[in-house]
């Protein structure tokens, strides 16, 4: 029996250079009008998934990612640093998922890869911040969860020892198969494409991307089956409609807001000296220093 | 309508967390808008004085699950409890701290009830919607407000059909606030063994090392904070050096702590921590929304930008319109020769 690692990771958009369009006016973001990223937690917990791979005979890792087709990025960026294979969930029916329909959508893709020993993905995604899903999905899968996981202690077929990083210190924990592990990013960072793989996986594609390319890859994938990398619709996946995308999400945006700022009094000043001096004089004689 | 629940942390010490007890005073308020009870969960074992310290607060009832195996906090055990009593109780609204603990817990309680929740919540209010397909009126929903994902953005989330309205807020955030010494209420035992199963001991607990907090802005009085305007780790250490000469904490800014300039723990804002001091100079800080609602009550703010329409300055009492490295050292200077 080989030992199974599913690893949960999303293309996010680069929170970092936002513009002006990046929200719809339904208050969803507009994901066309960034740069898309692999989550940079989730490949903290890639991280993970591949040292306990290095580490235990015949384990295999395996990456699901939901999102537009064009996620499959995600996949084959996994698969140049080690992963075996992935999957793409992909239908526009979970187009404006809030964090339970998203974990239902990805318990439901989990639960179609069949027996698994660990499901690995990162604590939050840089879009929301909010660090539900993994959580959210263990208790989809009925299994434990162990969240903010810093590093793998002690790790072999039966139990695994997780260091996990809290506000004030640290806890090392130990479950046993199955179990969720959400990885926190002052984990060990991802390691490098590796040239082999690199080699290997430089072709694979789902079938949105060869459409795209106007190419059949049939025989190539007869011959070499790891270049397929598969998308689920939301059928395949046997997902219930009314617990997907805005219909299975509770939370609903009612309005948002651009924030105008009032300009304060405010005093301008220069960096010269007279003004720093005056500055810190007046801040001493009030009390408000010293 | 059902009452408002909080669920209450409990920390090393055996006492009641501040964030909860900033979530209970909240929480006292949303109680009587709504004509309400406020009540309060915890699990653990040997709270100290845990009627004294919550009923002022205006705790209506406190469920108490009393068990040496409740702590520390364990999600599986505590998630069965919590679950099981929103199950019995049904509540209008349920808050945590966004904790490690309550970002743990919460998310799987409200995937078991198929129920919304709202993340880093940075102001909570109790309103009406009207549901624009339907025309169908929604009395009394909670607004869970937060700044959302961009720029100068802040979302009114709802959750109009799904009960409880669960919501996590940071510490800091909400003000702890006693109502009357000589409120009173009721404490209410939770069998454990009829609330729990044993699988949900599964987990061991190997080891924990729970140190004091080491950095504490929080309470501080003058933070000098850093932001991405630094430039690198090197110049950051003026940050420090300022705040050491005029007794200050630092703080940093996400995209200061993302980049490694400064500790995570020193992160202002609204996933980092909300300070409310009599100084605040903002060194290097553009201030995008997210950063100011962690700071933006603070007494006094001087900001030093090169950028003149950083949307900091807009908050600022003081503006200066330059290079931090040129600043800050003359800052420096002149305390060191103007105080004993």
């Amino acid at each position: 029996m080989s030992f199974k690692i599913i690893v949960l990771a999303k293309q996010v958009p680069d929170t970092r250079n936002i513009g002006k369009d990046a929200m719809k006016e339904d208050g969803t973001v507009n994901r066309a009008a960034l740069p898309a990223i692999f989550n940079p937690e989730d490949l903290n917990a890639l991280e993970m998934a591949l040292h306990i791979k290095d580490n235990i005979k015949d384990a295999t890792i395996t990456i699901i990612t939901m999102g537009p087709s064009r996620a499959a990025e995600i996949v084959r960026e996994s698969m140049y640093r080690g992963a075996d294979n992935g999957v793409v969930v992909s239908d526009r029916k979970v187009a404006g998922s809030d964090t339970l329909a998203t974990s239902y959508t990805i318990a439901q893709a989990v639960k179609k890869l069949g027996k698994f020993d660990l499901v690995i993905a990162g604590r939050q995604a840089i879009d929301g911040d909010t660090a539900q899903v993994g959580p959210q999905t263990a208790e989809k899968l009925e299994c434990p969860q162990i969240t903010y996981a810093e590093e793998v202690v002690m790790v072999n077929e039966n139990k695994i020892q997780i260091k996990r990083r809290l506000e004030n210190g640290v806890e090392v924990v130990e479950s046993k198969y199955p179990c969720l592990i959400t990885v926190h990013g002052s984990a060990k960072e991802c390691r490098s494409r590796n040239a082999k793989f690199l080699m290997k996986f430089k072709k694979a594609k789902s079938n949105s991307e060869l459409q795209e390319l106007g190419q059949d890859y049939s025989a190539l994938w007869n011959e070499k089956p790891y270049l397929k990398i598969d998308e689920w619709s939301a059928a395949d996946i046997m997902a219930e409609d009314s617990r997907l995308g805005l219909t299975g999400s509770p939370t609903k945006v009612k309005k948002i807001e651009n924030v105008v700022l009032t300009q304060k009094e405010s005093k301008v000043l220069t960096p010269k000296d007279e003004d720093i001096n005056d500055l810190m004089k007046e801040l001493i004689s009030s009390h408000i220093l010293g | 309508m059902n009452n408002v629940f909080v669920y209450c942390e409990v920390t090393e010490e055996r006492l009641i967390a501040d964030v909860s007890l900033e979530l209970v005073s909240k929480g006292r308020k949303l109680a009587d808008e709504l004509g309400v009870k406020l009540e309060a969960i915890v699990c653990g074992d040997g709270i100290k004085d845990i009627e004294a310290i919550l009923y002022p607060y205006g705790v209506d009832i406190i469920n108490y699950a009393k068990d040496s195996r409740l702590f520390p906090y364990q999600t599986l055990p505590h998630f069965s409890i919590v679950t099981k009593l929103f199950q019995e109780k049904k509540p209008e609204i349920a808050l945590f701290g966004a904790t490690s603990v309550g970002r743990d817990l919460a998310p799987r309680i409200a995937s078991y009830l198929r129920t919304g929740l709202t993340a880093d919540c940075t102001t909570l209010e109790i309103g009406n919607h009207t549901e624009n397909k339907t025309g169908k009126e929604y009395k009394n929903l909670l607004y869970q407000i937060r700044p959302a994902f961009g720029g100068n953005i802040i979302a009114t989330i709802i959750n109009p059909d799904c009960r409880p309205q669960m919501a996590t807020v940071r510490e800091g955030v909400m003000k702890k606030e006693i109502l009357s010494g000589n409120h009173k209420g009721i404490l209410n035992f939770l069998k454990v063994e009829d609330y729990t199963k044993n699988d949900d001991f599964c987990l061991k607990i190997i080891e924990r090392h729970i140190e004091e907090q080491k950095i504490n802005i929080k309470g501080a009085q003058i933070i000098v904070c850093g932001g991405y305007g630094m430039g690198s780790k090197e110049n950051f250490k003026l940050v420090h050096e300022l705040a050491d000469v005029i007794q200050g904490e630092v703080g940093g800014t996400r995209a200061a702590s993302d980049a490694g300039m400064t500790e995570h723990e020193r992160q202002i804002g609204q996933t980092g921590v909300t300070v409310r001091p009599k100084l605040y100079i903002a060194c290097g800080v553009s201030g995008a929304v997210q950063h100011r609602v962690g700071m933006q009550d603070s007494s006094k703010i001087i900001s030093i930008n090169t950028d003149p329409n950083a949307p900091i300055n807009k908050i600022a009492d003081y503006t200066i319109i330059g290079d931090v490295l040129e600043v800050l050292p003359k800052m420096i200077k002149y305390y060191k020769s103007n105080t004993k």
